[in-house]
């Protein structure tokens, strides 16, 4: 029923090192692209594009980040949020600062700048494992928001630190209107999206996944930890550093320091155990399904319960259902939506047959 | 040096309090591995329980409002509620979780948080509510009086009531056949199976005196600071004292408390003003984390020796 990888023989190494070697997932993923870039903006209103698919695209990134850190290199991380602000106010300033700045330059600088952030909390992970570190990474996530608070000169000296963003021109076209920005998004994420999916698999990714199983072993077959485990810091800071900048400037437009709060954090690692550890593909669903989930509860409790509920207990009845469907996700499916789509394809290959 | 010593005492108070919250962490993450978060959320239900009883009980039985029969009560109530929560919380989340990584039972007790924290403002209202322990937040004469020295009554009262908490959990742990059987659960799973220890009873027991040790330190920073969302938050504050103290050791959940609250407010007095205040949000952590550079397994935790 389903396609089957039998067959395809590779005369090249070219060939064979490609980042979808299969000729079905590279027509699927192809076609999904086509969708999202050329169908999407046709029919989808402008509420669906800036309220629903542009933060599910920014929160996917996040999520790749994270996933590189904690699902590849195995360091558990408590702190993201604090890099996608550093990303953000990072951006902001250099557009702010230095005239004629382009957007793109200006994003990718934020995320060194959140890259740099990165390896200096990730320093710690050197000498602590586990849950110290992601106890540890929290002093990350406090302190910088702290900072961005405290000192007015990163948000420019308005009240309360909240920034807005400048606006997105690149090559005299301006990007400002809802499928301007997007097709914005949705370019950026695809590029570091496949970028990271190649990455995984260099020897780069292998000796992140030898330390996430474990790090004494890696060290005597000859993977240098430090090393290894500041660069997934760096990309995992970077990719959240562009997510942040992307949340301030094509999603929100006004951010504020608090905004990028623990809370943040804990939807981005909720991301990453709903769509899967150690998954590229997982980030996006878990990302789609932590966004949409309020969204569709929201909707479901005035259509069904309208009048009858104060917004005050509806509001934490949406607390309590969001808490109980994680922990059910957790135990039907701790490997996330990643491993259930694998389980599905599994067993379309066989249908209709059982074995 | 008498600001100093008001600003140490002060802190090492309010460190007390941290403490009790870090306790119930400790006991469940040493007897099954646990890293609960929803520790702060059960404090907020704790404490969210027993004002709610203390609200309703006159109306329910006739008794005078604000006695000591709606308090004791009422404490029995929250009591019963919060032993009922954690046995739940070990029955239904975490049993069908067993043997998953423990990164994963993390996450099922960050839901949890979402969940008991909706449970207690769905049934009791969101509104910050007084409670009254009957007693009165005033400076001690004596000290006032011979040395100059602030110290709070109710903080002095909060100190001496965790130290006995501490006091007694220490005698059932080391004296009481149930407590023998959780500090051997804690050493080594298989082998307190293997010796028929009844490990779901003993998680059982565990998740209860969690309850317990929440409903206690709700009941304190209820009555300290008023009882509200931001209980939730002291969980936060809970673990950097945790890591300092070890994640598995009582007495460093005791020190590391301590610790934490003497520096943290020491910090805030002589070190905030030089770079704009408000470092106590987060110098607790950093701290620790530069505690952690010389000791990565805590002041009492277990060292951990990796064998590949």
């Amino acid at each position: 029923m389903f396609y089957r990888e039998a067959g395809q023989f590779k005369p090249s190494y070219e060939a064979d090192q490609q980042i979808f070697p299969i000729i079905q997932d590279r027509v699927g993923i192809a076609i999904i692209i086509a969708f999202a870039a050329l169908v999407v903006p046709m029919i989808a209103s402008e509420y669906w594009l800036n309220s629903i698919l542009v933060p599910v695209l920014i929160f996917s990134l996040a999520a790749i980040g994270l996933n590189i850190l904690t699902g590849y290199a195995g360091q558990l991380s408590l702190g993201s949020a604090a890099f996608m602000a550093v990303g953000a106010f990072g951006a902001y300033n250099f557009m702010l600062r230095i005239d004629g700045m382009p957007f793109l330059v200006a994003l990718v600088l934020g995320g060194l700048a959140a890259a740099a952030v990165g390896v200096v909390f990730g320093l710690p992970s050197l000498r602590i494992k586990g849950f110290y570190l992601a106890v540890a990474t929290l002093a990350a996530q406090f302190f910088i928001v702290w900072a961005l608070v405290k000192f007015p000169w990163f948000s420019n000296h308005s009240t309360s630190g909240v920034i807005t963003a400048q606006d997105i021109v690149i090559l005299g076209f301006a990007f400002d209107g809802p499928v301007a920005k997007y097709l914005l998004t949705l370019a950026i994420v695809i590029v570091l999206a496949l970028m990271a999916k190649n990455l995984v698999r260099t020897s780069t990714g292998r000796s992140w996944m030898a330390v996430r199983d474990m790090d004494v072993a890696a060290e005597v077959i000859g993977i240098r930890p430090m090393r290894t485990k500041l660069i997934a810091f760096a990309v995992s800071s970077f990719y959240c550093g562009v997510a942040g900048g992307l949340y301030a400037f094509t999603y929100l437009g006004t951010v504020e320091p608090e905004g990028f709060n623990l809370d943040l954090s804990f939807r981005i690692l909720f991301m990453i155990i709903i769509g899967g550890v150690g998954s590229i593909m997982g980030s996006f669903l878990g990302a789609a399904f932590i966004v949409l989930l309020p969204i569709f509860m929201n909707v479901m409790m005035h259509g069904l319960l309208g009048d009858y509920i104060s917004a005050s207990f509806g509001s934490n009845l949406e607390l309590m259902i969001f808490g109980g469907l994680i922990i059910f996700f957790l135990i039907v499916e701790p490997h996330g939506l990643a491993r259930l789509w694998q389980i599905g394809k599994e067993k379309l290959r066989l249908w209709p047959f059982p074995h | 040096m008498q600001f100093f010593l008001e600003v140490l005492i002060g802190g090492l108070l309010s460190g007390v309090l941290y403490s009790l919250v870090a306790l119930g962490f400790v006991l469940i993450f040493k007897a099954s591995g646990v890293f609960n978060f929803a520790q702060g959320a059960m404090v907020f239900f704790a404490a969210l329980t027993f004002v709610g009883f203390t609200e309703v009980l006159p109306g329910w039985t006739g008794l005078e409002a604000g006695g000591t029969a709606v308090f004791w009560l009422a404490f029995v109530l929250a009591l019963a509620s919060m032993v009922v929560l954690g046995i739940a919380t070990e029955k239904i989340v975490l049993r069908p979780l067993v043997n998953q990584p423990p990164i994963t039972l993390f996450m099922a007790t960050i839901g949890l948080t979402y969940l008991v924290e909706g449970i207690a403002q769905g049934i009791w209202g969101a509104n910050v509510r007084g409670l009254d322990l009957g007693i009165e937040d005033v400076p001690i004469e004596y000290m006032l009086e011979q040395h100059n020295i602030l110290i709070s009554t109710f903080d002095l009262f909060a100190a001496l009531l965790a130290g006995l908490l501490v006091g007694s959990l220490a005698l059932f742990f080391q004296y009481t056949k149930v407590g023998r059987a959780l500090r051997a659960v804690a050493d080594d799973h298989q082998a307190a199976l293997s010796i028929g220890i009844p490990l779901q009873h003993i998680w059982a027991i565990v998740w209860g005196v969690a309850g317990f040790v929440a409903l206690v330190a709700g009941l304190i920073w209820g009555a300290r600071n008023g009882v509200q969302f931001a209980l939730t938050f002291t969980a936060l504050k809970a673990l950097p004292v945790l890591i300092l103290g070890g994640f598995t050791s009582v007495p460093g959940a005791i020190v590391g408390g301590l610790i934490i609250g003497a520096s943290e407010k020491l910090a805030e007095v002589y070190v905030g003003p030089f770079v704009g205040g408000g470092i106590e949000s987060w110098f607790p952590y950093v701290l620790a984390l530069l505690f952690l550079l010389v000791r990565p397994e805590g002041l009492f935790g277990e060292r951990h020796i990796d064998r590949v």
